[in-house]
């Protein structure tokens, strides 16, 4: 039951989904669904609600291959790494590996009008795919959004404030 | 059953025809891509494509708009099986392209660091 993978997912995140998860040999071989090449699939209300839990568990969600420490995929990977950089605090950063759940991982696409993954959700809204991650990381469109949104970690994150309202700087 | 790019054509096709692109460059890059895991039941030489776009048709659009678009496009060489695995997209209007084009061309001139 998918719901009951996410919570199981949801229970293994330590801050940032930081503890190591073992992969999934048995989904790393893709397989496309059968149903979106013959008919539209509906997006079912168990699953829908279960995706509407995973993209609010965090401020920062990313549906991607594998986990963060463990990338399966190299777009999955340039988007996790994109993210460190950026300083993103752990505490506020949730990580989906869609490998690990056939209906996750068709389901998303469908929730996100997407077909790829990874995709990246902020505040419950989706941002993007992996290409527009690494075009808003150039551009400097995501260190605005992300220190909009108070999502960076405390020393981005006091520095960004400080220099905002020009308040004394905590320690 | 002539052509060795069956997967590239129909892009090329499908995309001419719809947005009318200014510049359209289809790389395959599949074959960086043959050992990774996800296509070891793959016999498809063209799993994984990056395209650059400009057109008219991403004007008044963000790129999220600009990328579903082109999904849409494409949604069936992307959901049918061995078909396109990974679709990379960069999405310009043929303004910002010519902008790009500038830049690349003087960066020297360039005041806003490009990271």
């Amino acid at each position: 039951m998918f719901s009951r993978s996410i919570a199981r997912q949801l229970l293994r995140q330590t801050p940032g989904a930081a503890r190591p998860v073992a992969a999934a040999p048995a989904f790393t071989f893709c397989q496309p669904s059968l149903f979106s090449l013959t008919q539209q699939r509906l997006l079912s209300d168990t699953t829908k609600q279960a995706i509407d839990k995973a993209v609010a568990s965090a401020p920062v969600v990313l549906f991607m291959k594998g986990t963060p420490e463990t990338p399966q995929c190299g777009f999955s990977r340039a988007s996790i790494q994109i993210l460190g950089l950026q300083g993103v605090d752990p505490a506020k950063f949730a990580a989906f590996n869609v490998l690990e759940d056939p209906e996750l991982r068709e389901g998303i696409k469908e929730y996100s009008d997407w077909p790829t993954i990874p995709q990246l959700y902020i505040d419950k809204e989706f941002v993007g795919g992996c290409d527009i991650i690494v075009s808003m990381h150039q551009n400097g469109e995501l260190a605005k959004l992300l220190d909009e949104k108070k999502v960076l970690a405390a020393a981005e994150a006091e520095e960004a404030a400080a220099a905002a309202a020009g308040e004394e700087k905590k320690e | 059953m002539a052509s060795k790019t069956p997967v590239e054509d129909v892009i090329r096709e499908k995309i001419t025809a719809a947005l009318h692109p200014t510049t359209l460059e289809i790389y395959n890059d599949s074959h960086l891509h043959a050992h990774h895991k996800a296509m070891e039941n793959s016999a498809s030489s063209e799993t994984h494509f990056r395209l650059v776009i400009a057109s008219e048709a991403f004007k008044s659009k963000m790129n999220p708009a600009r990328h579903r678009l082109v999904y849409g496009l494409l949604k069936e060489e992307m959901a049918r099986e061995g078909g396109i695995h990974a679709l990379q997209l960069r999405t310009l209007t043929p303004e910002e392209e010519e902008r790009r084009r500038a830049q690349e061309a003087a960066p020297a001139t360039q005041t806003k660091p490009a990271q």
